[in-house]
């Protein structure tokens, strides 16, 4: 213990080196959590809940990618695996959410908690209890690629590349695409969409296919660095949703600030307390924003006073 | 605002409601006069499902056998297993529940310490043998009268990693530990025992049990030149992770990871880091090429065979360790009948037992039976364990 408090003072004299290797950790961690973060959003844009399945996207993608590159070249398997899960992601919202009249949002949100049981429990059954991992996209478990003097793993720039390209054909798709704007109309008014003839139950379908491929795209890249287990998209979920309340709901791009921010907190964080505490900051930080600033760090508060949930 | 919070709540109550009484497993079978209850509390789902998983297969197996065969003397088991998904709340509920409702005979497993320690006052204060599944030394340490375990002792296994860093002229390490039971009781070994080897460690680190990238605490320790090797202790997947995030960071330093590392799926996700990681583990992971007249060589591949053949799947120590809790038990009917008071004396006296994990020789002050030989020095060459040699 007595290491641990005075390790606390060599951060100021933190070499370059050891500064890029928290940053690259940090920005790795924080992309993830984005992800996660916009797959909420886009969710609670359209239909006003918050989806907690969303992390078994994340989770159903990667297996799925795992088993199909049993028969099929790793881009098929992945290609695959996203379309397979986008499937999943429009039968759940056929099945259990389009049929139902005005439901009440704490009636989603259960259902949702629901789905998520049932979607970890189903792939306990398929997949079994074990960790899986797909291969890693260039070289395998020990290359690393040398930037500024410092190891990286080559996976962990196709996560930065993968994430960043999403985060950026997101933009761009609900600021310049007919179908992204129709969504974000009814993001911005349910009733008005609807009297211009905008189909919101298809929109809130299509919500659940996009954040599903988002979520499985993310299952997919970093299964080399984490592991994919059935049971893996619990802690997702709880950091995408701090994640997208730090940010404030519903902003996508301020939820990859916010992923960013917290991604790179918690590597900082190692440095000067121990790394059992890692997961305490996190929520720290949840609970200081939900107290000090509850519509998020970008939010807006008379928006947010408008909203339901 | 009120309604809105109340409903959260009625939901939140449902939603912890619905979680503790789903696990609740299958409802036993018309107990018949010449059955023996045995119940099983395994970690079958959750993050220690790579333990409780091939315990419950292992168990369910050698019961099914036994019974096929005419069971011990005629009396038949009836085993009911429970999953609690390594939750030490869930072990609680379900130990009460077999010794309360079920009344059973004994209980094997948990598969975790954190979860044994929970119960070993419950199952002593019943008189209700427990065979532990889990390894940490707590658990017969002080001894409890009814409560044995079948895993090798932590602290032997600390004796073992140390004498090879000393060997080594290995002398300051770093410890990192996962945050269960297992990781608490490694930790507290290694940090109880390195002044009698010599070692210091300079810097120690817990980690969360879902932890999934180690990079950054890897880039703390590896700024710190003066660590000669790396000690891991847990029993989750963060001990291939470790080994991928210190590969790639381009730390050259030998790892040493506990005997939780003896399942070859975290040699398959570790791929290449997994490469030159040293740990100590019982001998079933080499079975093949132990000599022959080595005392265990038959009981390991006999039980390494029928497990392989039956799950398709390569067999674990883990797996060990509830084959080993069942025959001790079995052995134990069956030299003195189902009598609870007289079994209990017959493991507390049992000698020269050979198991999956060494030969057991019990006393009344030694509740586990095996000594440091039980374990082999073992490394990963070539995606396989094979015996470690200098």
């Amino acid at each position: 213990m007595q290491f641990c408090l005075c390790h606390g003072g060599l951060v100021f004299f933190m070499t370059p080196e050891l500064f890029l290797q928290y940053l690259f950790a940090g920005v790795t961690y924080g992309l993830i959590y984005a992800i996660v973060a916009i797959g909420f959003n886009i969710i609670y844009n359209t239909t006003g809940i918050i989806n907690f399945a969303q992390g078994e996207f994340v989770m159903l993608g990667g297996m799925t990618a795992i088993s199909l590159h049993h028969y099929l070249p790793l881009p098929l398997a992945i290609a695959a695996a996203v379309a397979i899960t986008m499937v999943i992601g429009a039968l759940i919202e056929m099945v259990f959410i389009r049929w139902l009249h005005n439901p009440s949002i704490l009636r989603m949100i259960i259902i949702t908690i629901g789905l998520s049981i049932l979607i970890r429990e189903g792939a306990l059954h398929i997949w079994g209890e074990g960790v899986r991992a797909l291969p890693y996209f260039n070289g395998n478990e020990i290359t690393s690629i040398v930037v500024l003097g410092v190891g990286v793993s080559p996976q962990v720039f196709w996560v930065l590349g993968v994430c960043g390209l999403m985060v950026a054909a997101l933009y761009l798709f609900f600021k310049f695409v007919p179908l992204g704007l129709v969504m974000r109309a009814c993001a911005a008014n349910r009733v008005a969409a609807t009297l211009c003839g905008v189909s919101t139950k298809n929109m809130v379908t299509f919500s659940f296919v996009l954040s599903a491929g988002i979520g499985a795209m993310a299952g997919c890249v970093v299964s080399p660095i984490t592991y994919s287990q059935y049971d893996g998209g619990t802690n997702l979920a709880i950091k995408g949703f701090t994640v997208a309340i730090l940010g404030g709901l519903g902003n996508s791009m301020a939820a990859v600030a916010a992923g960013l921010l917290l991604g790179i907190i918690e590597a900082f964080s190692i440095s000067v307390v121990p790394l059992a505490f890692q997961d305490a900051i996190a929520i720290g930080i949840l609970l200081i924003i939900l107290f000090i600033r509850p519509h998020g760090l970008f939010g807006n508060r008379s928006a947010a006073m408008l909203k339901e949930f | 605002m009120r309604r809105t919070m109340t409903s959260l709540l009625t939901a939140m109550l449902v939603f912890c409601v619905a979680a503790f009484v789903a696990p609740v497993g299958v409802k036993a079978a018309t107990p018949k006069a010449e059955t023996v209850k045995v119940g099983a509390i395994l970690a079958v789902t959750g993050g220690a499902s790579f333990l409780g998983g091939p315990e419950a297969r292992t168990i369910q197996m050698l019961a099914d056998e036994l019974n096929a065969t005419g069971g011990i003397n005629g009396n038949k088991i009836e085993l009911i297993i429970k999953d609690s998904a390594g939750d030490p709340e869930k072990a609680i509920s379900f130990a009460k529940q077999l010794i309360e409702e079920e009344k059973v005979f004994a209980i094997l497993g948990p598969s975790t310490s954190g979860e044994t320690m929970k119960i070993k006052t419950i199952c002593e204060q019943a008189k209700t043998i427990l065979l532990s599944c889990a390894a940490a030394e707590v658990i017969v340490d002080p001894v409890a009268k009814y409560v044995f375990k079948t895993p090798q002792k932590d602290s032997d296994a600390v004796k073992k990693i140390y004498g090879e860093m000393k060997r080594q002229g290995i002398s300051k390490i770093a410890v990192m530990s996962g945050n269960t039971g297992f990781g608490q009781a490694g930790k507290g070994q290694l940090t109880k025992m390195a002044p009698e080897f010599g070692i210091t460690i300079v810097m120690e680190e817990v980690y969360d049990k879902t932890a999934t990238d180690l990079s950054a605490v890897v880039a703390k320790m590896m700024s710190n030149k003066d660590i000669q090797a790396v000690v891991n202790w847990s029993i989750v997947p963060a001990q291939g992770i470790l080994a991928k995030n210190m590969r790639q960071a381009g730390w050259k330093v030998p790892l040493f990871q506990s005997h939780g590392f003896g399942n070859i799926k975290y040699v398959e996700v570790g791929g290449a880091a997994a490469e030159g990681i040293i740990f100590p583990a019982g001998r079933l992971l080499v079975a093949d090429v132990l000599p022959n007249d080595h005392p265990q060589k038959t009981v390991l591949l006999k039980y390494k065979n029928d497990y392989e053949a039956k799950f398709k799947e390569p067999a674990s120590t883990f797996g060990g360790h509830g084959y080993d809790a069942f025959k001790i038990l079995c052995r134990a009917i069956g030299q003195v009948g189902p009598d609870r008071e007289k079994v209990r004396d017959a493991i507390e006296n049992m000698k020269g037992f050979v198991g999956t994990g060494g030969v057991f020789n019990f006393t009344p002050a030694d509740h586990n039976g095996l000594d440091i030989d039980a374990f082999a020095m073992l490394t990963v060459k070539d995606g396989k364990f094979v015996l470690y040699n200098h």
